[in-house]
């Protein structure tokens, strides 16, 4: 082997030391980051994204945590996660018992965002799924100790579609009625206001990630009298007609208004539930 | 050995304090200016740029988005919206025009940090240094963009992004980012010289791919004038595209700074007291037009 070509061979040895090296070190690295990037992916419970958010894995994947969602947020509620926040930095959410969504009907937000992150394809700011309100305090929520509360149902931007009342009988005085809030799923876009209206020292009502938030049931489970429904028959054995003694004047309808006494109806001016009363000067929405 | 607490006190008793950091305070100038414009808003509500480096909205009209952070968007699945697609290539032509690494010189605010870094080095005398290999940012480069393809977690390097977490630290909150500035500054100051800009930073290693035909050039105009001090290598945060342009003629190589690797700072221009270099184009000076000064000049030095 002559002089300069073993000079060629330190150096082809000592460069493809070198870039082993340094590829070990990138290498390494890229397992820290992504080790990181798993555990930094996990938000707390009361960290909700903006409206219009994709799924958190893409949504990670489209954010490039510029922060025109927050600029363009005219009530200033959006934050971007800082380094040591429990939220992947630079990304925006809010905490709705502090600033929760106002849903403005433009979206501004969403129209901000460069990327498609917050999805463009919302229009209508009610259908946006930010999060699911829940009640998740039933012990202290003052309406199911027999009061009269109902500010979460009150300021609730999709009044009596995301949350309506339910009146249940107050067991405890044996003659009350409880007015139970309750949330519905089909409606409720995780705004967040019912939470920051409750009154009690920490919120009873509190929005979750839907994720979080929703049950899912088996998928073989399938409910009798919706598939009843859609086949337009019954899909075991047919029901049975049933028949009753009853007296005169008073008829059963299964399934239906159950018990109707003929002679009454149509007698009383109000109607038989008192929240059809109470909330009479609201039925616009 | 040369003592580099005095380094560039030639170029100032020569061209005067001013004229020896004329593009440094540009720069600074520039870099501070950026980050004004941004806090104008926040700070005084005079809203012309919203947002951050990775994409911002200026005065409701001009969008202008961070190809890198984008592309890293892409790799992950998103299909971006006509605002971030223009701002992506106003950017890109912008910066191909002018040195992709005008981004790392005179925009991003890291630079302050690491310059800061560099001159306590020399004036501390730290001579120490780790040996990374230069090309330690396109592997890292790589990284990250394959990072968004496997990894759950998205665009995973702008966890850890330094420059975007610096500059977004500044404008909106700045959290526990500063510990990670404080990192980068003690490695380029104890561990490598220039390390960070210079051998790891990706967003750099991806702006200097951007800018490799760039237009605008640092160019050894007069390099016959060398007198060899060593300055311009000593300031200059990537001294080896230095040497084929000052030193080239014998090889025939011309006299612009050819490397991507260029941040176009312009410091090299400040501390030249014998004013060899300058900006200029790509192709600006042929080799031949400056031969003649060339020789008259050796002449002389003989």
């Amino acid at each position: 082997m002559s002089e300069t070509e073993r000079k060629n061979e330190i150096n082809r040895r000592r460069f493809l030391g070198n870039m082993l090296k340094t590829a070990c070190g990138v290498g390494l690295v890229g397992l820290g980051l992504g080790a990181y990037s798993k555990r930094a992916s996990s938000m707390p419970a009361n960290y909700i994204r903006p409206p219009g958010a994709l799924p958190e894995e893409d949504f990670l994947g489209a954010c490039i945590r510029c922060g025109l969602c927050v600029r363009d947020c005219p009530y200033d509620i959006l934050l971007l996660g800082e380094v040591g926040d429990e939220v992947a930095t630079g990304t925006p959410y809010f905490i709705a018992r502090t600033g929760p969504c106002e849903m403005c009907e433009d979206i501004p937000c969403v129209a901000a965002c460069p990327t498609n992150a917050l999805d463009h394809d919302l229009k209508a700011i009610e259908d946006s799924r930010m999060g699911l309100a829940v009640v998740i305090d039933q012990e202290n929520c003052i309406a199911f100790h027999g009061l009269r509360c109902e500010v979460c149902f009150n300021v609730c931007p999709i009044r009596n579609r995301a949350i309506s009342l339910a009146m249940q009988h107050n067991a405890r005085s044996g003659k009350h009625a409880l007015f139970i809030p309750v949330v519905h799923s089909d409606a409720c876009t995780g705004c967040g206001l019912c939470e920051r209206a409750c009154i009690l020292e920490e919120a009873a009502i509190k929005i979750f990630p839907t994720h979080l938030a929703k049950g899912k049931p088996g998928k073989h489970y399938r409910l009798g009298w919706k598939e009843k429904e859609k086949a337009g028959e019954s899909l075991v054995t047919p029901d049975a007609e049933h028949r009753y003694h009853l007296p005169e004047g008073v008829r059963y309808d299964l399934q239906g208004e159950g018990l109707i006494i003929e002679d009454e109806a149509m007698e009383t001016p109000f109607s038989s539930n008192p929240l059809d009363t109470l909330n009479s000067g609201f039925l616009d929405r | 050995m040369l003592d580099l607490t005095t380094l560039g006190d030639d170029a100032i008793a020569t061209k005067g304090w001013y004229k020896s950091h004329k593009h440094l305070i540009l720069r600074r100038f520039s870099q501070l200016g950026i980050l004004a414009l941004f806090l104008a808003g926040p700070w005084f509500g005079i809203w012309i740029v919203k947002g951050s480096l990775a994409s911002s909205l200026t005065l409701d009209v001009l969008p202008l988005t961070d190809p890198y952070v984008l592309l890293q968007a892409g790799l992950s699945g998103v299909v971006p919206e006509t605002a971030a697609i223009i701002g992506v290539i106003i950017v890109l032509a912008f910066y191909f025009l002018v040195g992709g690494r005008v981004y790392c010189s005179w925009v991003c605010p890291v630079n302050m940090v690491t310059d800061l870094a560099a001159w306590l080095r020399r004036k501390l005398g730290i001579r120490t240094t780790s040996q990374i290999s230069r090309s330690t940012r396109y592997w890292m480069l790589a990284l990250t963009l394959i990072l968004p393809l496997v990894a759950a977690g998205g665009i995973v390097w702008e966890l850890v992004n330094p420059v975007s977490m610096m500059f977004r630290g500044i404008v909106f909150g700045m959290g526990a980012a500063w510990l990670m500035i404080a990192g980068i500054f003690l490695f380029d100051l104890l561990v490598a010289k220039h390390g960070w800009c210079g051998h790891i930073c990706p967003v750099g290693a991806f702006y200097s791919l951007v800018g490799s035909k760039s237009l605008l050039k640092v160019n050894a105009v007069r390099r016959q004038a060398c007198n060899d001090c060593m300055a311009c290598y000593l300031v200059c945060p990537e001294p080896q595209v230095i040497k084929p342009a000052l030193m080239g003629e014998k090889q025939g190589l011309g006299p612009v700074i050819l490397s991507s690797d260029c941040t176009n700072c312009g410091r090299c221009i400040d501390i030249c007291a014998k004013e060899v270099f300058s900006y200029g184009g790509r192709h600006a000076i042929k080799i031949d037009e400056c031969k003649g000064e060339g020789e008259i000049n050796r002449g002389a030095r003989v």
